[in-house]
Formats: C-alpha cells, structure tokens, sequence
C-alpha cells in the first residue's frame, strides 16, 4: 500500500509542479515571473520523463561487466539533455526580449505596457482624424 | 527499493516547497535564487533516478548558466515585482483544474521502476546491446546521443545557434535606438 501510494507521489508531485509554472506563466503580470514560470515549467516535464525511465534495482546506463545488470532506461535521459540545453537557449531569448521592452517602455509589468499602447493607440486615432479633418477641408 | 523511493518522495517535496515560495515571493533577487536551487534540488532527484548524466548537465546549464543570465538581465530591470490590479482568480482556477485532471489521469501511468512498463520494451534493449558491439563506447547515453540520434543534437546545434543570433539582434537594437530614442518619450509624456 505506501510502495504503491510512493509508486504514484512522484507524478503528482510533478503535475503539481507543471501546474506552478503555468500559473507563473498565465497568471502573474511580471515578465521576467513568467520566464521564470517557464523554467519552472521545464523542469518538471524533465522530472516526469526521467521518472517514466527508472527502473527498481537498476544502474545508471552506463555498461558494466556483469551480465545480469539492469539498466535504467537511456533513451529519456538522451531527449532531455537535449532539452536541458534547448531550455537555456530559450531562457535567453525570453530574457533579451524583457530587456528590450523594458529600455522600450521603461517597465516589465503587462499592465503598465499595455497602458501604455492603448494612449499610444488613442493618440494615433486622433491625429489620424485631425489628418482626415484637414483633408477634408 | 523503498528507501530509494523514499528519499525521491522527499525532494520532490521540497522543489514543491521551493515552487510554493516561488509564488509567494515578490523581491526579485530571492525569485533567482530560489530558481536556482529548485535546479540544484531537481539534479540531485536526476542521480536518485539514475540519470548521472542528466544530473551534471542540470546542474551546471541549468542551476549555473540559466542563474548567471537571470542575475545579468537583473541588474538592467526594476528589483520589485509590483502587485497586480487585475484578479488571479481564473488563471488559478484553471490551473487547478487542469492539474487535476492530469492527476487523476495520473492512475493510469506505470508505477516508478517497473520493469514491465510499455516504454521499456522498445527499442532500447537494442540501444544497450549495440552500444557495446557496434559502437563500443561504455556510457549508453553518450552512444545514442552522438551516433543513433546525431539528428536530434544537430537540430539542438542549430537551435542554439538561432536563439545566440536573435538574442544578439534584440540588445545590438536596443543600443542603436537609444541615441534617437527622445522623440517617442517626449509623446507619450505630453500626452500623460
């Protein structure tokens, strides 16, 4: 019974996680909580394909002389070494565009940004109407 | 067996400690660091798990590099993170529900470490005998990571390559635009 319930913590614990990071990432107004967010994010999806190539009583894969051993499974931990390095390429992008934005508009929060395109919006509609007017006079 | 289990249940409780902390935190230099030991926590779950190799990439990339950006973006931003008008009652709520689902598809999935489960029997046993004979290198993941799958890590090659020209195009922009960059924030003050 507590083998079967440890069996299973793991993936909750993990979805658990997942769900952190999404909430950083969708909920939270700061752009650089939501990089953040994101790597959390990662992180846990590398838990749970790690987790998915465990094998009880096995060795890292690396090959011994004994024959009858065991390996955990290589082909997950292949995929996320990749991964693991894509990861940073992407933190880094994400990181390069909050710079930007913040030399842009002098602030990382969603809500100031997107304030400040909606007076940059309205101000382009009225000189475009003040433009109309001339035109039509 | 169960002590192994054991020990894996603990950390992944604290990286759930630490994620918790995350959430609650608004300064920023704790929001790095605690990113920073979510990684470290999350390589030592990678060694319980077998997974050595994955263990020393997470924590140099992503416990040291991934910590050092953060830290160099972070002199350049504000230090605070400011509270939100708006309500954080949907996207939580539909983070919940969207947990729980996966949570109760979680009853489906094999237990940790049984030999049986479905994503044991392909393919891999072939890896494992190959590495030795056809390619004869010891560790197994450097074998299919250089030889059976060099795709994959080309194609990685190349996504690091983009994400290194388009990080440089972002802040080469950023520095030219700053010289003739007064006209656009005369307007918006006037306006304000």
């Amino acid at each position: 019974m507590i083998s079967s319930t440890i069996g299973i913590w793991n993936y909750w614990i993990v979805f658990c996680l997942m769900m952190i990071g999404l909430f950083l990432v969708i909920g939270r107004k700061n752009f650089l909580k939501k990089i953040v967010g994101l790597a959390i994010f990662q992180t846990s999806v590398f838990l749970l394909y790690i987790t998915f190539g465990k094998i009880k009583g096995g060795t890292p894969p690396i090959l011994n002389e004994s024959i009858d051993t065991i390996y955990s499974n290589p082909l997950p931990h292949v995929l996320i070494l990749t991964a693991i390095v894509v990861g940073v390429a992407t933190t880094a992008l994400g990181l390069s565009l909050v710079l930007r934005i913040n030399s842009e508009y002098g602030s990382i929060e969603e809500d100031d940004v997107s304030a400040q395109d909606l007076v940059d919006y309205h101000d382009d509609i009225e000189t475009g109407k003040n433009l109309d007017l001339k035109f039509k006079k | 067996m169960i002590s192994e289990l054991l020990i894996n249940a603990f950390l992944v409780t604290i990286m759930l400690s630490i994620a918790i902390a995350l959430i609650k935190t608004r300064t920023v230099i704790f929001t790095v660091i605690l990113t920073s030991a979510y990684s470290l926590v999350a390589a030592l779950m990678f060694i319980t798990l077998d997974a050595v190799d994955v263990a020393f990439t997470e924590a140099s990339v992503g416990a040291g590099i991934s910590t050092i950006l953060f830290l160099a973006a972070m002199a350049y931003l504000p230090k605070k993170e400011e509270e939100s008008i708006s309500s954080e009652f949907i996207p939580a709520l539909s983070c919940i529900i969207l947990g729980g689902i996966l949570i109760w598809c979680s009853f489906d999935l094999p237990e940790i470490g049984k030999l049986t489960a479905p994503i044991h029997q392909h393919i891999v046993p072939e890896y494992i005998r190959g590495s030795k004979e056809d390619i004869g290198i010891p560790n197994i993941v450097t074998s299919v990571l250089a030889s059976y799958r060099g795709y994959d890590t080309f194609g990685e090659t190349i996504v690091v390559f983009t994400a290194g020209v388009a990080v440089l195009g972002l802040l080469e922009k950023k520095n030219s635009t700053k010289k003739n960059k007064s006209q656009p924030k005369q307007k918006i003050s006037k306006n304000a």
